[in-house]
């Protein structure tokens, strides 16, 4: 096919996960073995109990120590741009007690790591640090036991630092880890379990730290799913259908078949071509005519709330306060409004792609996935294999955002690996990924409130429509109020004309949008300042302390809305970190553009491990959060979707991100919570708020597009 | 439909026996082995895919690669010389201006071409810049800043 001349052919394989497989394969004969048992700090979440797979044996090998002091830590968790190859890093690091640098992150490896769920929810940092860390406590204990022996010294006069047991008394008798370790393979039950470091002796953890995969980055050497290239590996391309729902009758593949090269495999459903390019595979499957059926659902975007409504299950009641009809007999103003979310899409810079190859009956899959263990259980039920027949190695993830958990590309690889015997690369178009895109689901909010004569808030009835979930009920200090929702957010068979599934802050952001934006419609009501009205109505200490200090930031004062100013505030409670957003937007009202121009976050997420990745993750939400406000809506007609390029579907962009700052909360008496998703949540109501303060109309549905904006001004 | 191409690469010289209409993207990626410059689109509208032609910025997903028979082409993998990172490199690090980094390679090709043409460029002039290069993890602040670093060292 082509006849290379160049002299200095980079490797295709070079990368942080290979080196590290070399490592760890170097370092497999030597090590420590340290067991503990997995410590979840509090109730394992939901979805983390529900996936019920057997944890395995092996569970126990976070970590090894190599000879030469390197130490792997192995987790099922993935990298996507969220920063835990760092933090994670960090926390071993410290509990460990070794030089960050020393740290290779071996992740996502169904081989080589400990099961896990998958990588969402923002739990990465809550639930798989405090085991990580106990692992490292343990293996640094056991570590001076070993030392006792080999130095001969009394383990009370030994310490660690950096990777090294010495004697206190006598500095000079030291040992390296890696030394202790050597030719011994321990396998070792403490007694007692090590308590872990105190945060006050905390040297790395806590600290702010640069990324530690950026040069790989920058230079182009970082490997992500679609960067594998195996001898004989085949591009593949899957005719697909126009539309959700439509079945395909026919396959005219005479035309593909005459493309020099070209492979056409036909399993069922599932017509691919293959071919040692992946630009001839695409030309040879658009030569493939597909007859399809012609769903008319009548559904689209716009008629899509009254559909959900009249599709939505009975109401459940999610959590209740007081007595809403007393409620509602004292308020003297009653107001109430519908908020709206139509679709929106994930949209990572990197499409689902997956790379299998098949040996013998084993088969590995490099995927792109933030669920590398889910992704191996349906490969193995795809291909009727045993769950260890199948490896799934994840290297670099180009964004997630849950998008992610689906691996619909990983089977799609693994199958045609299978039924072509040769290894098979997927890289989904991005037409692939907006038309298989699991969206966050539209949803509606209708509440009913009532203030009294003193402008309290005394009832607040809230009615969610498939958005249901831990969000919805309000942590304003209210008398009577009521949850119910009619549809949790992972309600996805018959309601949708498509998947939907978890997407940056599942339930979180339509939630936040309704409650923030009507805790502003009844300040404007009672003649109140926003961010007055909900100190009145805050009693959580934590939410009054990061809402006082967004305040202070920002340089918060008094002013009912709409002020003119074109400032804005949203606060939210999100699992265990608190947040308040203020930003200041100006709003052209001939363009309808709205720019929003400064955005402070004031976050308590409880101990922070990297206060930098923090702060990068909170200006990730602030920006990803702008597109959900102010663009980002998927449209679509007759399972058609509309949207299937960065044409149409507008991203944010350079030209809009405001002026971010970051405030993080000290709080450590509290371990780590959530971190990735939070600040998120709270962009939809900001930016309306904003608007509101600035030109006196209320948006009640996002996105608050330059559209939608004008015509609102022409109707005021 | 096979055709020879010859051009330069990363500062040396490359032949191609290859379809010219196929784009540079997949003749770098596939072809070339050089895995650095990302498909993200596939219509010229995110920069995931940028690389310099004859030092400017072009969106490699758009052009045939016969386009740049005689040309000097530079990718991500030709940024670093000798074992040292270009500034732009070096301060995306120290900014961590990047989280998952699949856009990266694109932005700081693009962020070259763009100091190649204005030395000092206004924080507007580097946005207007970079306004089409799109990353969906949020590090634009931290671009625009390594952007003006980057300038600010290589002005030195």
């Amino acid at each position: 096919m082509s006849d290379k001349e160049f002299n200095e052919p980079p490797s295709a394989t070079a990368g942080a996960l290979d080196l590290n497989r070399r490592q760890f394969l170097k370092i497999l004969g030597g090590g420590i073995i340290v067991s503990f048992v997995p410590v979840f700090a509090g109730d394992p979440p939901e979805a983390l109990s529900a996936a019920q797979p057997r944890l395995p044996e092996d569970f126990n090998a976070f970590l090894r120590i190599g000879e030469d002091g390197r130490v792997a830590c192995f987790t099922g968790k993935i990298e996507m741009g969220q920063g835990i190859i760092t933090s994670l890093a960090q926390m071993l690091a410290e509990d460990l007690d070794v030089p960050l640098g020393s740290v290779d992150m071996v992740m996502g490896d169904t081989d080589l790591c400990p099961w896990d769920a998958g990588t969402y929810g923002s739990m990465s940092t809550k639930y798989f640090g405090p085991p990580l860390r106990a692992a490292a406590a343990e293996a640094r204990a056991t570590l001076i036991e070993l030392a006792a022996e080999r130095l001969g010294v009394p383990k009370n006069r030994l310490q660690t630092s950096s990777g090294v047991v010495f004697d206190t008394d006598a500095p000079a008798k030291r040992v390296p880890y890696g030394d202790l370790t050597k030719g011994r393979r321990i396998e070792k039950q403490l007694a007692e379990k090590p308590p872990l470091k105190p945060i006050t002796g905390f040297t790395i953890s806590g600290k702010a730290t640069g990324r530690t995969d950026a040069v790989e980055k920058v230079t182009g050497k970082a490997r992500f799913a679609g960067d594998i290239a195996l001898p004989e590996m085949l591009y593949a391309r899957i005719l697909r259908p126009p539309a959700h729902g439509a079945r395909l009758t026919d396959a005219d593949t005479s035309a593909a078949e005459k493309v020099p090269g070209a492979q056409i495999v036909r399993d069922g459903d599932l017509i691919a071509v293959l071919h040692a390019s992946p630009d001839e595979a695409a030309r040879a499957v658009d030569l493939i005519e597909g007859t399809y059926t012609s769903p008319k659902t009548g559904l689209n975007d716009e008629n899509i709330f009254d559909h959900l409504l009249g599709v939505a299950p009975p109401g459940a009641v999610l959590a209740e306060t007081g007595d809403l009809q007393a409620g509602r007999g004292i308020a003297s103003k009653v107001i109430e409004a519908t908020y709206r979310q139509g679709y929106v899409a994930h949209a990572p810079m990197e499409t689902h792609t997956a790379c299998a190859n098949l040996d013998g009956d084993k088969v590995t899959v490099w995927a792109s996935t933030q669920g590398p263990f889910p992704a191996q259980r349906e490969v193995a039920a795809a291909l009727n294999m045993p769950l260890q027949n199948v490896r799934i190695i994840t290297p670099f993830v180009g964004g997630g955002f849950g998008g992610k958990n689906r691996n619909r590309q990983v089977v799609e690889a693994a199958r045609l690996a299978k039924l072509t015997g040769k290894p098979v690369q997927v890289t989904w178009t991005r037409g692939e990924e907006f038309f298989y895109d699991a969206f966050q689901p539209a949803a509606l909010v209708k509440i009913a409130s009532g203030l009294n004569a003193s402008n309290r808030i005394v009832f607040w009835d809230y009615h969610v429509y498939f958005a249901g979930g831990d969000k919805a009920p309000t942590f304003y200090d209210v008398a009577n109020k009521r949850t119910t929702a009619y549809g949790g957010w992972q309600e996805t068979r018959r309601a949708h004309p498509f998947d939907t599934g978890p997407w940056r802050g599942p339930n979180g952001n339509t939630n936040t949008f309704a409650r923030e934006s009507h805790m502003d419609v009844l300040a404007a009501a009672a003649g109140e300042d926003p961010v007055a009205f909900r100190l009145t109505h805050l009693q959580d200490k934590r939410m009054l302390r990061v809402l006082e200090a967004a305040g202070s930031a920002f340089g918060w004062s008094k002013a009912v809305a709409p002020s003119g100013k074109g400032r804005g505030v949203a606060c939210v409670i999100y699992k265990g970190t608190h947040v308040a957003a203020m930003a200041e937007v100006e709003v052209d009202t001939t363009s309808g553009r709205c720019q929003v121009k400064r955005v402070v976050c004031a976050q308590d997420m409880g101990q922070v491990v990297n206060p930098e990745g923090a702060k990068m993750q909170v200006e990730g939400c602030v920006m990803m959060g702008l597109g959900y406000a102010l663009t980002e809506m998927i449209r679509f007609r007759d399972g058609k979707v509309l949207d299937r390029n960065f044409d149409t579907y507008q991203l944010p962009r350079f030209s809009w991100a405001p002026k971010i700052e970051t405030i993080l909360i000290e709080n450590p008496d509290l371990p780590p919570q959530e971190g990735g998703e939070p600040a998120i949540t709270c962009m939809g109501a900001v930016v309306a708020n904003a608007i509101f303060d600035a030109i006196g109309i209320r948006f009640h549905e996002l996105p608050i597009s330059p559209e939608r904006i004008g015509q609102a001004v022409k109707r005021s | 439909m096979s055709d020879t191409i010859e051009f330069r690469l990363n500062y040396r010289p490359v032949r191609l026996t290859v379809d010219g209409e196929r784009t540079l993207l997949w003749a770098l990626r596939t072809d070339l082995e050089l895995k650095g410059t990302k498909f993200g689109c596939g219509m010229g509208v995110c920069g995931a895919c940028t690389v310099l032609v004859n030092q400017e910025a072009v969106r490699s997903c758009q052009i045939p690669v016969a386009d740049v028979r005689g040309k000097e082409v530079m990718t991500i993998e030709g940024l670093a010389r000798n074992g040292h990172l270009h500034p732009l490199q070096q301060a995306f690090v120290d900014r961590n201006a990047l989280q998952c980094g699949f856009c990266t390679p694109g932005m700081i090709l693009s962020a070259y071409s763009l100091l190649l043409r204005k030395k000092s460029p206004t924080e507007a002039e580097i946005i207007e810049g970079m306004d089409d290069n799109l990353c969906r993890c949020g590090s634009h602040q931290r671009i625009v800043q390594a952007i003006q670093d980057a300038a600010k060292h290589m002005r030195r």
